[in-house]
């Protein structure tokens, strides 16, 4: 009893320090694509973090679909517009190829990776040496997961919608 | 605070104080005649250092605190008017801002001679385990106190170690929301840090009430690692020891005002007078000076759950020692061979600073930073899981002299003296 008191009692003291209701409050941002050429790539904040929106070359797609699966660190999508068991092949990253849209946040220990850096032509993260390819996924170093794919929609062929 | 006490009240007030809160007591016999050997160096004299150390941040710091605003918005801007508008701001900063380094020297120093000289065995390992505790508050403080500034610095620093947390399987992430109050470092974080950054000098404070109590029931270690024998053996700690820590004292506070004067920003990283910003990572993002020797241990493991492993067992490990080495002998001086291996445990606590502080790609004379890392880091594990162990068991160690009198005062004046 005196233990579930304890704990009750303690609960508030804890719980003020997630975030509070207006920090949940998802906010969206809409981007206008229209001016990305291919090979570029714009960042725009979402949520406190950058977002990577890169219109890739048609290079860059097919090196990225080259890829054998099961050759990847990690083989999940991580895409929150997918199935959480959807796989990191290359179309299961996208909705449209040309359009890669990522939380810019290093897996490893959350730095803003540098765009076309690296082995892979996608990121290199300076803070520890991950490197992602050109779709976002992790090929080396020691950040375990492939860069995010945030919640996002088409509102017409040249804007979007995240969040 | 322990054995027979020998205070004698010398007035009425005195004796009527005594008898209610015997504070004048505990004062005279912790620092008037508190016996101390009396063949204490100058290593010895950190402490009385360390304690001026943590009087000047927690002054400075109440200081600081009148004119700084927590808020992302507003800190960087309010701290910028510390050093430009507030009166003699800039060097209460100043003296702020390096105190945080000279306290970490000091501790530093401190704790490399207890390591030394064997003061973390057997009657003093609650001695040690108290600095340990005492050191992780310290690293927590100073992590704290660095985000105030908000500079890139202090943000992306603030990133990177909250989101060691996130290594942590299944609940991790959960954790580094919780430690942030919002999906990214941000006001919430600041705000936090900065409560706790005024808070934990003052546990410090009394975390070292408890160190120094400890302290005071076996006595001091001493470079012979011998015990004391008989009063011969000892000198009053007033005012033998109150001198030479003064005098000690005085020169760290030269060397200290020689870095707030003339290269204040010497500890200092540039890009931390750039404004924190959220979306662009400085390209070399490296921490304080004192955690670097961390840091690379971090970055010299592959992967994440394993790196932030390795580099929390580094700290871990130092709770252990007083178990690990089973010498009978404490002090170096009599160990030929733990001498050896504890200057090559300097060297490589000195070399991991050194590689924590380069990038991770960096190569001298053709060698890769990170493999140098990968070994120092080895044989910081090996130092003390395998090598103390083993060491104190095959070592034969010198002859111990009779007493701390005989090896300081030669055997005829320590006859005389008996
Ligand atoms: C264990 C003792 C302490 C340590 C090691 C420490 C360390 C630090 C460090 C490293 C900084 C960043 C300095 C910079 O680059 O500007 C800082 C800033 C700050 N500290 Fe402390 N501190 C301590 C005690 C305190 C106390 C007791 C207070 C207040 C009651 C305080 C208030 C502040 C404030 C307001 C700042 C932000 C202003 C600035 O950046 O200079 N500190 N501290
Ligand atoms: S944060 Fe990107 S590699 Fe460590």
């Amino acid at each position: 009893m005196a233990a579930v008191g304890a704990a009750a009692a303690a609960w508030p003291f804890i719980d003020q320090m997630n975030p509070s209701a207006a920090a949940l409050a998802l906010s969206t941002v809409e981007v206008d694509l229209a001016p990305v050429a291919a090979g570029q790539q714009i960042v725009v904040k979402w949520r406190g973090h950058p977002l990577f929106i890169r219109h890739r070359t048609p290079a860059e797609i097919d090196s990225a679909k080259k890829v054998d699966v099961a050759t990847l660190p990690d083989p999940l999508a991580r895409n929150a517009n997918k199935p959480d068991s959807a796989s990191a092949a290359d179309e299961d990253r996208v909705i449209k190829p040309e359009w890669l849209v990522l939380i810019g946040v290093c897996t490893h220990l959350g730095c803003t990776p540098t765009g076309f850096e690296g082995d892979y032509g996608g990121w290199l993260c300076h803070c520890h040496g991950s490197q992602y390819d050109t779709s976002g996924r992790i090929r080396k170093g020691p950040a375990p997961e492939n860069l995010a794919v945030p919640p996002y929609a088409f509102l017409t062929d040249t804007r979007v919608k995240v969040g | 605070m322990s054995g027979p006490s020998t205070y004698t009240p010398k007035s009425g007030f005195e004796k009527w104080i005594d008898q209610r809160l015997p504070l004048p007591r505990l004062m005279h016999d912790t620092m008037q005649t508190f016996p101390t050997p009396r063949n204490l160096n100058i290593w010895y004299t950190f402490g009385g250092i360390l304690t001026f150390c943590l009087g000047v941040q927690i002054l400075t710091g109440i200081v600081l605190a009148m004119h700084y605003v927590a808020n992302a918005g507003l800190a960087f801007d309010s701290v910028e008017a510390i050093m430009r508008d507030v009166n003699y701001g800039w060097l209460i900063r100043y003296i702020h801002s390096n105190g945080a380094s000279m306290f970490f020297l000091a501790v530093y120093i401190h704790m490399f001679r207890g390591l030394y000289y064997g003061s973390y065995k057997a009657p003093r390992e609650l001695i040690w385990i108290i600095g340990v505790l005492i050191y992780l508050l310290m690293m927590a403080t100073a992590f704290f106190g660095y985000v105030l500034p908000w500079g890139q610095m202090s943000f992306w620093g603030a990133t990177v170690i909250t989101n060691l947390f996130s290594a942590i399987p299944v609940v991790g992430s959960h954790i580094a929301t919780w430690l942030w109050g919002d999906f990214a470092v941000g006001d919430a974080t600041l705000n936090r840090f900065f409560s706790l950054h005024y808070l934990l000098p003052f546990i410090i404070a009394g975390v070292v009430g408890l160190h120094i109590w400890a302290l005071h029931v076996p006595g001091n270690n001493n470079p012979l690692g011998i015990d004391v024998k008989s009063p011969q053996d000892t000198v009053p700690f007033h005012p033998y020891y109150t001198v030479k820590d003064a005098f000690y004292l005085c020169l760290f506070v030269v060397v200290f005002a020689t870095f707030v004067f003339y290269a204040p920003n010497f500890f200092g990283n540039p890009d931390n007078y750039q404004q924190a910003n959220p979306l662009v990572t400085p390209p070399d993002i490296v921490p304080e000076w004192y955690l670097l020797p961390f840091y690379a241990m971090l970055r010299s493991i592959p992967n994440k759950l394993m790196g932030v492993i390795v580099m929390g067992g580094a700290i871990v490990t130092l709770f252990f020692l007083p178990w690990l080495d089973t010498s009978r002998v404490r002090s170096c001086r009599f160990r030929p061979l733990m001498k050896q291996f504890f200057w090559a445990f300097a060297v490589a606590c000195v070399i991991l600073g050194y590689c924590g502080a380069q990038s991770v790609d960096a190569t001298v004379a053709g060698i890769p930073l990170l493999w140098v890392a990968r070994l120092a880091t080895l044989y910081y594990f090996l130092f003390f899981w395998i090598l103390m162990p083993i060491i104190g068991l095959i070592e034969t160690p010198k002859k111990l002299p009779a007493s701390i009198a005989q090896s300081v005062l030669g055997d005829t004046a320590a006859a005389a003296a008996e």
